[in-house]
């Protein structure tokens, strides 16, 4: 039972992560209709500011900042620079250029920063508190959890409550009727990459102490079980991508707990194909997906 | 018939040219023409169907744990019998290996192009992609995959009358050219043939093609499952060259190679495949060579990632600028013998 407990609310910590990262495949997926196969890489480079940034200053906060500055200029400079140039003829275009993305940058800064794990320590204590004897959740466990809510509310925020975030949503939606009614398309797709890239780089910066530490592949594993649960919850439905990513953290968990940690992706593996052969547009997808 | 004159004509140059080779020339191409199976596969399966698989290095490795278990199996079988005697003692191996592989990564292509006959580019991506990621996992809890170490494949040695004639990487480099001229000649003949022609039509539009009475579905799995047998042919072609299979050898990162082949020799194109493999399979050793004279720190760090820097930019050139990659740079009228629709519907 106290096991239990245990892996319950570490998974919702882990489970967090996961749904920001989600959170980063659907914000681009809605506004560039493509799934972004470049997010974990592009969302590592970030993180090297960040810990660069921390190294100089001694001020996580300081390096948390530069971290999201540069996943947003990042997002900005790849879809102005890169994938707005993609042929729009072939749907597989865009990940095969994604896929070349991923290897310049993840062998560029493996050629950098040399191939080894750099340890990244937390801001907070790892330990697990426990209440009335029972392990629970880290201080810093709670940090993630906290910082996790307050981004998705303020993204929830800016897409709901917004002129702007009314702007991006008509953009995705219906580009050449916004067109016709003033909406700058090309400058909203731009908007949703550094937003995307953003966030992105701030899941990877979450997630990289409770790991090995980092290295170029550091998010690769986290972008696999977000897209797994990005899918499962509907690539359109930012619901879903919460949804789905905490209960794909608390799966990963549970798998890790009571099997053993190499049973977690032929777990997740699992759940994805079972939702892809039953339901291919997701549990939340209020709509038919668009092919491709 | 033409189809295989031509096959046996160039399989006979290939055998011929290994003379020209020297023993690690010999390895090297052996090892590319592993590849060129897998990536002929591939290149099938995007240019023709538009199915885009991350995971074929999962299907390889399938036939390589295929290859090992049969022939391992075949091997201790006919030990101490008269069937060892002479020929035998390698080539039922060998057969039972081969067949090993084919059994192996058509199952597991079956069950995934069940799944890709539902599915469209980046679900299907997305799901292969976990394939690879889950696969190091995988090898460590199926019992009888032996975790990281992987498994021992038998040793093929030369046969006695070749012996005096041959060296070890020679003999190895012609049974890789031979499979691959049994795996790739009835990828070309199902390329330019009706399934080919039914392929494209599902690509290009499914509900054109329904009406027309093909079925997308069957379609699009099967071209999935004929893509998987050759990249598990490919991987009993390493298997043989190397007696070893370990998951290791089979990550993401020589998925992803897999693709870049396909992309830079040109989607759909099979000699682009053969261009392909060839360049995943020297640029590396290429760079290993340039790398080693520079000072220690800088070579260690630049071996093993410029190389992949490079395939990265050159699959985002090719894509960007020239969509048909080098195979597109062939003189037209070697082209225009490729070019199904213009066979099958002449203009006037």
């Amino acid at each position: 039972m106290e096991r239990l407990v245990f892996l319950l609310s570490t998974g919702l910590a882990r489970g967090a992560v996961l749904a920001l990262f989600a959170l980063s495949l659907v914000i681009v997926y809605r506004a560039a209709r493509v799934v972004n196969f470049a997010q974990a890489a592009l969302a590592v480079v970030p993180v090297y500011v960040a810990v660069a940034v921390t190294a100089a200053t001694g001020s996580y906060w300081l390096g948390l900042a530069c971290a999201l500055t540069a996943g947003a200029l990042l997002g900005a400079v790849v879809e102005r620079g890169l994938m707005r140039r993609v042929p729009q003829d072939n749907p597989l275009a865009g990940i095969i250029v994604a896929i070349g993305l991923v290897m310049v940058l993840q062998a560029g800064l493996a050629i950098a920063f040399g191939p080894d794990h750099r340890p990244v320590h937390a801001p907070f204590s790892q330990r697990p508190l426990t209440v009335g004897g029972v392990a629970l959740m880290s201080p810093y466990d709670l940090f993630v959890l906290l910082v996790a809510a307050v981004v998705m509310g303020a993204l929830a925020w800016l897409f709901g409550r917004t002129s702007l975030g009314l702007r991006m949503r008509a953009a995705a939606f219906a580009p050449e009727t916004s067109r016709l009614l003033g909406v700058r398309v090309p400058r909203m797709v731009t908007l949703g990459w550094t937003l995307s890239i953003a966030t992105a780089a701030l899941a990877a910066l979450l997630l990289v102490p409770t790991g090995l530490g980092l290295d170029p592949h550091a998010a690769d594993v986290l972008f696999v079980n977000a897209f797994a649960a990005a899918v499962i919850g509907g690539l359109d439905s930012p619901v879903g991508a919460l949804a789905a990513g905490l209960s794909v953290g608390v799966l990963a968990s549970l798998v890790t707990g009571y099997a053993s940690a190499a049973a977690a992706p032929p777990a997740v593996l699992a759940l994805l194909t079972v939702v892809l052969l039953v339901r291919p547009h997701g549990l939340f997808a209020a709509r038919e997906a668009r092919t491709a | 018939m033409r189809l295989l004159t031509r096959a046996a004509l160039l399989t006979l140059l290939a055998l011929g040219a290994t003379f020209l080779l020297d023993p690690y020339r010999n390895y090297q191409l052996a090892t590319a023409t592993g590849t060129f199976v897998a990536v002929a596969g591939l290149t099938l399966l995007v240019g023709l169907t538009g199915q885009l698989s991350l995971g074929h290095a999962v299907l390889m490795a399938a036939g390589g744990y295929g290859y090992a278990w049969a022939a391992t199996w075949v091997a201790t079988a006919v030990e101490g019998t008269t069937l060892a005697d002479g020929a035998g003692g390698w080539l039922l191996p060998l057969l039972a290996g081969v067949a090993g592989a084919v059994v192996v990564a058509g199952l597991l292509g079956l069950l995934l192009g069940l799944a890709a006959a539902r599915l469209r580019g980046p679900y299907l991506a997305g799901l292969t992609l976990a394939l690879v990621i889950a696969l190091p996992a995988a090898a460590s809890t199926i019992p009888g995959l032996n975790g990281e170490q992987g498994v021992r494949a038998p040793f093929v040695p030369v046969p006695d009358p070749l012996a005096l004639l041959i060296a070890t990487e020679q003999w190895h480099a012609w049974l890789a050219i031979l499979v691959a001229a049994c795996a790739v000649t009835p990828l070309v003949a199902v390329r330019a043939g009706r399934a080919g022609l039914r392929m494209r039509a599902v690509h290009d539009d499914e509900t054109a093609a329904r009406l027309a009475g093909v079925d997308p579905g069957r379609v699009k799995a099967g071209a999935f499952v004929l893509s998987a047998l050759a990249a598990g042919l490919g991987g009993a072609v390493l298997a043989i060259v190397t007696q070893q299979v370990s998951p290791g050898a089979y990550g993401l990162g020589f998925s992803l190679l897999l693709v870049v082949a396909a992309v830079v020799g040109g989607l759909g194109s099979l000699g682009g495949a053969a261009i392909g493999a060839v360049l995943v399979t020297l640029l590396p050793w290429v760079v290993d060579q340039a790398t080693a004279a520079l000072p220690a720190d800088l070579g260690h760090r630049l071996q093993g990632n410029l190389e992949i820097a490079l395939f990265g930019v050159v699959v985002i050139v090719v894509t960007l600028l020239r969509p048909g990659g080098l195979a597109r740079l062939l003189p037209a009228k070697a082209r225009s013998a490729t070019s199904l629709p213009a066979k099958f519907f002449p203009t006037q």
